[in-house]
Parts: structure tokens; sequence; C-alpha cells
């Protein structure tokens, strides 16, 4: 149960998407973002609809997990939106009683606005299901390597982060045993009050917890006997190497964000 | 010199410049270990067996006595590095030492803090892997493989180093009869093709039944260290200090015990079954 909960979401399949060095795609992924909110009218959001439409049909994942990604966050999102509709008050008035106002205006921007977001959240879900975790924290370590010279702890942030995702898997296996661990031993676990249940993770929180100082010692002395002596002169394995097709998706991206930028200012 | 591990009078307790020092764990220990010998190293529970092993890389430092491993003394703290190449140390638990999600990357974590260029790491992984019986996997992560599977995993990310020596602190006592066999054939392997010199922690008399030489720690002192055959023909010796003997080795020596012509010094099952027929051909030829 607790083991098919996949973190990350990254989704193994080949695509020209995937295929892309992971570096490029964090920063196509700023300038995405970026790109979001400095389109201002229905055709630039036109704009980057066609953008992340492009994407996600080179990704080769199904439209239907980006729906399930912004499921959750639907709630949100009608918030955003009745806020928006309901404290613009510029434009010209469609109904009006007592202080709430509805306007051209308040419609134009909670639509914006809904456009938006649903992209943002498709546009970010598409680096984590086209990236591995592991090759994501490697591409991070290394665009925040020039921060190393202001003494950012960015090698020792990057381990942290691929110790945590190595151990992500071992750890779910050792919740599930202690659940059924505690549960041979008569604790109810599924059941009783929301206080009662909170209580009964206790039985299950300290032993995870006590293995995972065992674990974390015992990796230490592992790391040490393998020479490991932080992040000075380390060379790597993997090598993160760009090709013509990083630059040409790099190239569209930067088309697409100036032509926003000159809508905008043209509109 | 012949010798890649020499220990001198070797006594040790933890914390022992503290305020409240341990009881002494190593009382005088003097062992010498030749270039491309499989040890074998067999204690009960508390024994100090794995208190020594992890003298022979600098884990821990001797409080009085020497530990020279390919000509470094353990206690030069300058050549730590040097030193834990040469002696690579694997432990009980593959889930704990594995610190990749990528197999291949795990095998070349000790390459990339030694700073080993690009084209010579890839072929030093790739040789290691090829070594364990693994490179198959090298894309996997180690959560969908088997404690096995895992443990040579491990191994390999200590051969690609290239060590003259691995110390294997009971690598086979989390893993499945599968598992074990697995691992033990790929140590013998290591042993015997790559000259790699072996110590093999255990409490598996199976296991160390197939070494050269059996060491046997009672208490923080070595009390047998021979040949398999004389160790495990000292019975009694042995169940006084909480230790099996290979049950083959005991069936004969109960066998002698009540009588019977029979050597007690055998250790595999088909030495075993050689001398029962001798003696029932020698009955039948005696009626």
């Amino acid at each position: 149960m607790l083991k098919d909960i996949t973190i990350g979401q990254y989704f193994p399949i080949e695509s020209v998407i995937h295929r892309l060095d992971p570096r490029f795609k964090i920063i196509m992924t700023l300038i995405f973002i970026i790109m979001l909110f400095t389109g201002d009218s229905f055709i630039c959001m036109g704009i980057s609809a066609v953008y992340t439409l492009i994407a996600v049909i080179l990704s080769r994942i199904k439209f239907k997990m980006f729906v399930k990604s912004i499921k959750p966050l639907m709630p949100f999102l009608i918030i955003t939106a009745v806020m928006n509709l309901f404290f613009v008050s510029d434009g010209d008035i469609y109904f009006h009683w007592k202080f709430i106002k509805i306007t051209s205006d308040g419609i134009n921007v909670s639509f914006l606005m809904i456009i938006r977001i649903i992209l943002l959240i498709i546009g970010s879900s598409l680096l984590t299901y086209t990236t591995s975790p592991i090759t994501l924290t490697d591409a991070v370590e290394r665009l925040l390597s020039p921060l190393k010279r202001f003494k950012f702890p960015v090698h020792e942030l990057a381990m942290m982060m691929s110790i945590a995702l190595r151990f992500i898997p071992t750890l779910i296996e050792e919740t599930d045993k202690i659940i059924s661990a505690q549960k041979a031993r008569g604790a109810e676990i599924d059941t009783g009050s929301l206080t009662d249940r909170a209580k009964n993770m206790v039985s299950i929180l300290i032993p995870l917890f006590i293995s995972a100082f065992r674990r974390a010692d015992e990796l230490a002395t592992a790391m040490e006997c393998r020479c490991y002596n932080g992040g000075e002169g380390r060379t790597r394995l993997r090598q993160l190497k760009s090709s013509p097709r990083d630059y040409i998706a790099f190239s569209v991206t930067i088309l697409f964000f100036v032509s926003v930028i000159i809508l905008n200012i043209f509109i | 010199m012949n010798n890649i591990i020499e220990i001198r009078n070797l006594h040790f307790r933890y914390d022992a410049d503290g305020e409240n020092p341990s009881p002494e764990i190593l009382k005088g220990i003097n062992l010498d270990i030749k270039k491309g010998e499989f040890v074998a190293v067999l204690g009960h529970n508390g024994s100090g067996k794995s208190t020594l092993a992890k003298h022979l890389n600098g884990i821990l430092t001797a409080t009085s006595g020497t530990v020279i491993v390919g000509g470094i003394d353990t206690s030069d703290e300058s050549k730590l590095f040097q030193l834990r190449q040469r002696a690579g140390m694997v432990f009980q638990n593959p889930d704990n030492q594995i610190v990749s999600s990528v197999v291949e990357e795990d095998v070349a974590f000790a390459l990339e803090n030694l700073g080993v260029p690009y084209p010579e790491m890839r072929k030093r992984v790739d040789d290691a892997l090829k070594a364990v019986n693994m490179y198959d996997y090298r894309l996997h992560s180690p959560a969908q493989l088997s404690g096995g599977q895992k443990q040579r995993i491990a191994i390999a990310g200590i051969i690609a180093m290239r060590p003259e020596c691995i110390i294997l602190d009971e690598p086979t006592a989390m893993l499945d009869p599968q598992g074990r066999k697995e691992v033990i054939s790929s140590v013998m392997k290591l042993n015997r093709e790559y000259g790699i010199t072996i110590i093999l922690i255990t409490h598996y008399m199976d296991e160390a039944s197939l070494c050269d030489r059996v060491v046997v720690m009672d208490k923080g002192r070595i009390v047998l260290d021979d040949i398999p055959v004389k160790v495990f023909s000292q019975v009694e010796l042995l169940r006084a200090i909480g230790l099996d003997v290979p049950q083959v080795t005991e069936l004969c020596w109960e066998l002698k015990k009540s009588g019977l012509d029979i050597s007690p010094e055998i250790i595999s099952e088909e030495e075993c079954v050689k001398a029962l027929l001798k003696l029932f051909n020698e009955k039948e030829f005696l009626k």
C-alpha cells in the first residue's frame, strides 16, 4: 500500500523532453513561469498555452496525468477566481448588489488567472514527470554551483537531497513492517477518533526514528570507508552534456518568451 | 614484505582517555595476514571480532599497540584515505551502505570522492560490476534488488577502489541462503582470480570452512589460528566459547568419541561420506 507512493512522480518513458539536459529544463521552466506572469492578455496566454501544449505532446505523457495534478488544487483555483471576480472594480459594471460588483475587467482577470495557474501546474508537473529526482538534484547542484563562492553549501544540500531520495523506499518499507508489527501486538491504527489515531501514530514514529538514526550512523561510517570527505575535488560519473537538441529547445522557449513580451507592449 | 596486515600487541577500549573508559575489548591481539590469503574470523557475539575489523581501515585506532596495513600505520591520520583505498570494508546491512539511487553511481561513489577522472572511472565501475556479475543491473535502483544483489553492489563499490584487501563484517548475516551463496562465491572469485586478500568475519561455520585459514576469537583474544580442519577438530574448545562446528565434523567427532576409528578432521560432506564408507567396508571385511 505505502509502496505505491511515488515521490516526484517521474514517468520513465522515452521522449524528446525526457532526453533534454535537466539544467536546460529547469531554466526553461523558470522562463516559462516568468512568461506566464508577464503575459497580461488572452493572446499572451494563448501563446503560453500553445507552448505548453507542444511540450506536453512531445513528452508523450498522458493528458490524464496532468488533469490529475490539477485536481487537488481546484479549491485554490476557484477561490482565486472568485476573489478576482468580486474585487476588481474597473471596467463596465454588469452586476451590482450592495458591496459586490461584477465588472468586465473582473471577469477578464479571473479567467486569465485560472488559465495562468493551470498552465503553471502543467508546466511544473512536466518538469518532474520527465526528469528523475536524482537527475533533478544533480542539475540543481550544478546550476547553483556558482554560489559556492559565497560559502553556500551547494554540494552538501545536493548530497542530503540524494540520500533522502535513496532512503525513501527503504523507510517506506520499514514503516510498513512497523505498522504490521504494531498491529500484531494489538495497536489500533486505522480506527478510533482523530486524536486516538494521532496518539497511535507515536507507536509507529518512534521505532521509525530510532531506526533512521541507526541507519544514518551506519551510512556515515560506510561513506567514510569509501573516502568521502565533502565536495572538494570530487569528480562525477554522471556527465551532463548539452546537445544541439537542448539549444533548439532553448531557442524556441526564448522565441515564445520574446513574442509574449512584444505582444504585451503593443497590445 | 609479504604481510599485508601486521597487528602487534593491539589493545583497545572505547573512550580510553575519557571519563568512563569501557572495559578492554581487545586484549593484546597479534596477527599477521599474508597477501592473497582468505581468512575467516570467527567468534561469538562480543568476542571483539567486529572491533578488530574496524581497526583494519582506521575507523577505530589502537589504544596501545600497532596495526600496519599495506605498509601504512592506521594511526597515521594523514594517510587515512590511502589506507581506506587499500583496505575496503563491507558491512552487514546492504541497505545502510548504499548511497545512491542508481546502482552504477553507487559503485562510482568512492571513485568520485577520490577524484578519479571520468574515462578511468567509467572503466573501473564497469569492471567492478562485471566482477560481481551485476553489470546488467547497472541502471537499476537498489530498491528493486534482492539482499544478495545489494550486498554484491556494496562489494563492487569497494573493489572499484582497487583495494589490496577487503574486510567483510558479517556480510551474509541478513541474507537468505540464495543471497549468501551469491555473495560468498563473488568473494571467493575476487580472492582466486584477482588475488585480493579477504578477511571474512562471520559466524557461519560452513563459510569459514571454505577459507584458507580460520582465526577464532573469544573475549578479546585470539584463541585458535590455523587451517579450517585443524580448527574445527577442536570441538570441545569451540563449544566452550559458544561456537558451533560444521555438522559433519560434529558427527565424526561423536563417532570417534564412541570408539570408532574415524578422523575428526573432516569438514566437507564428501570427505565425511568417504570416511564413513571406508568404515563400513572395513567392518564388513572384519565379519
